[in-house]
């Protein structure tokens, strides 16, 4: 089965105390740690793992920049075969439709069974795969938390509904899946693993390459815009206990028995 | 100004909170005009559940088909592009199924989707100004769409308050007969129950709820120390049981379970959105996170930045020198 893998480069919130610019027009990246958006490693492992038990190859594509390079190159080093660098100067500002619009153009250039994103990136919208999959007229499926191989046509997949119950469909390939974060154990990958994928050349295709016309991406065809960035109001907020550990220890004890969390 | 239309999410004949929220949305884009409720499904309750919704809705359409019976956001979408006038505006709960049904929903209809509305602070002509969160809910984007021509609004549960007003006799429009033959390529087989595990968190009063800020299975221990110390259980947030450092029965969260504790601590939570979904009952909530603008501390009643792996010793050894007093004695382990 060929499968693709749909990645972003996305700035760690494990690791960064997120600020906003003081124009308001976007977070400091200056100093930001970035990494893989999370749940698309366990979209790349499970690719890995249909692969290799069907046969087949993974690949991975991303849109962006010559620094989303870095990305590729992780995924590679866990083990997908090839990675496409999709990069224009007229893609800058797209939304998601637009990243949607381009990555639909890249799929018809090729021949893919299986296409999986992540669930959601870092601006919460979890909407690319369900649009691409609309624009390919393919079916979709989103927080699948489960995959099977039924036969060369179809596929049995577990989808995560409210209240941790999981709903299970058969879904005919080609398909898009959105993949929760969860369903497997992605592999690690290590400096070495990093350095052997170092020289692999990646290619990068632009709008010319792929057909997409200057309508379907970029700032202009974007449907939905960013106006400024800001702080999310406290409402009541915390009361923050201050003081040393010890007397921030006492202050808690007391709360807690007035609440009855001390049985 | 559009039609603006709301769909339905119900379970067991009985609408979901969602139901009451959406108006509320509805009226921060066109504060005078109608919303409609769209409802599809196709059982005994079906007009039970319509009925239910004549007290907040002037319209309610029913699409009553067979395929329907369970809610395929495949087919749904094919049932909603039929039956909606081009232009429309429909609101749709940011859940999972309103994840899987609107994206594509969006590109059949050939209109802006706009994911995840926390606010919406109104109209300047044809342009909606909403608000969105990025990054785990740490910032907040004032966002513009342009709505001339439709839109697909995903509305977060919880963050519109339904009006007190009840209007009353509302009536049923019957659309099945708009729909034609509803062919999915995802076929619906079977509902897997939630596994329960060895405790039921949702049943305990105190919860010890662990995240991220756990860092390694090893320090799970120090969680289930201080709940040994308290007569608590120990619960978590997602990434914990993605890790596989603890059993999906106790994750809290809209897909996990939903408690309602009196006391909550949360420890090495960022709280998002999704986590503070399954907290009802407002409980007392104290935070605990390095991160001082974890947004959980917009929601906790007391927040206190530190490391939860030195900060949980210390509190589980204050309280064993308070529960070891003579007379005392810990309920449980």
């Amino acid at each position: 089965m060929e499968i693709l893998v749909c990645a972003k480069r996305v700035p760690d919130t494990a690791e960064n105390e997120i600020q906003i610019n003081r124009a308001g027009t976007d977070i400091e990246r200056d100093d930001l740690v970035y990494s893989v958006n999370e749940p698309d490693n366990y979209a790349v492992e499970e690719a890995l793992q249909i692969a290799a038990r069907t046969g087949g190859k993974v690949t991975v594509v991303t849109v962006g920049g010559e620094e989303d390079e870095e990305v590729l190159r992780r995924e590679m080093a866990m083990g997908a075969a090839r990675g496409v660098l999709i990069s224009d100067d007229a893609f800058q500002g797209s939304d998601g439709r637009g990243i949607a619009a381009i990555l639909k153009a890249y799929v018809e250039s090729e021949h893919y069974d299986l296409i999986l994103t992540g669930v959601q990136a870092d601006d919460g919208c979890a909407q690319v795969g369900g649009m691409l999959a609309a624009m390919l007229d393919y079916p979709f499926a989103s927080l699948v938390t489960s995959i099977e191989v039924l036969d060369g046509r179809k596929l049995k997949i577990g989808q995560e509904i409210e209240g941790g119950s999981k709903e299970i469909s058969a879904i005919d390939l080609p398909c898009v899946l959105s993949i929760q974060t969860g369903i497997n154990e992605p592999r690690y990958v290590g400096m070495r693993g990093i350095r052997q994928v170092a020289s692999v050349p990646i290619p990068t295709l632009g709008a010319a390459d792929l057909g997409v016309a200057p309508d379907a991406a970029g700032e202009a065809a974007a449907k939905v815009k960013r106006v400024d960035y800001f702080v999310p109001p406290a409402g009541q907020g915390a009361e923050m206990l201050q003081g040393s550990r010890e007397e921030i220890v006492e202050k808690l004890m007391d709360l807690l028995k007035a609440k009855g969390g001390l049985n | 100004m559009a039609r603006i239309f709301a769909y339905i999410l119900h379970k067991g004949g009985v609408p979901d909170d969602t139901a009451a929220e959406l108006p509320a949305a509805a009226r921060r884009i066109d504060p005078g005009g109608p919303v409609t409720a769209i409802v599809t499904g196709w059982d005994a309750n079906l007009d039970k559940l319509c009925e239910s919704l004549t007290g907040t809705y002037p319209e309610i359409w029913k699409i009553a088909k067979e395929p329907l019976a369970h809610p395929n956001a495949e087919l749904v979408r094919q049932a909603l592009a039929s039956v909606l006038p081009a232009g429309s505006i429909l609101l749709v709960p940011h859940a999972h199924f309103g994840v899987d049904l609107s994206p594509g929903l969006s590109i059949k209809m050939n209109t802006p989707y706009v994911p995840d509305v926390v606010d919406i602070e109104g109209m300047e002509g044809t342009w909606l100004k909403a608000v969105r969160q990025e990054l785990g809910g740490q910032v907040s984007v004032h966002v513009r769409s342009n709505l001339a021509t439709g839109a697909v609004l995903n509305i977060r549960p919880g963050a519109f308050r339904p009006a007190d007003r009840v209007l009353g006799g509302g009536r049923v429009v019957d659309k099945s007969a708009e729909v034609g033959t509803l062919t999915a390529r995802r076929r619906y087989l079977e509902t897997i129950a939630a596994e329960t595990g060895d405790v039921d968190i949702t049943k305990e009063p105190v919860l010890i709820s662990i995240g991220r800020g756990i860092g390694e299975q090893e320090n799970v221990a120090i969680a289930e120390d201080l709940a040994e110390a308290m007569g608590a259980a120990v619960s978590c947030s997602r990434p914990v049981v993605d890790a596989r450092w603890m059993d999906k029965s106790r994750q809290v969260g809209s897909s996990g379970h939903t408690v309602r504790p009196k006391v909550y601590l949360a420890c090495g939570i960022s709280g998002s959105f999704q986590h503070l979904a399954g907290i009802k009952g407002s409980p007392f909530i104290v935070a605990i996170n390095k991160n001082p603008k974890a947004p959980i501390f917009r929601v906790a009643e007391v927040g206190i930045v530190d490391d939860m792996l030195e900060f949980l010793p210390a509190l589980a050894s204050r309280v064993r020198e308070e529960t070891s007093a003579p007379g005392k004695e810990r309920r449980r382990s």
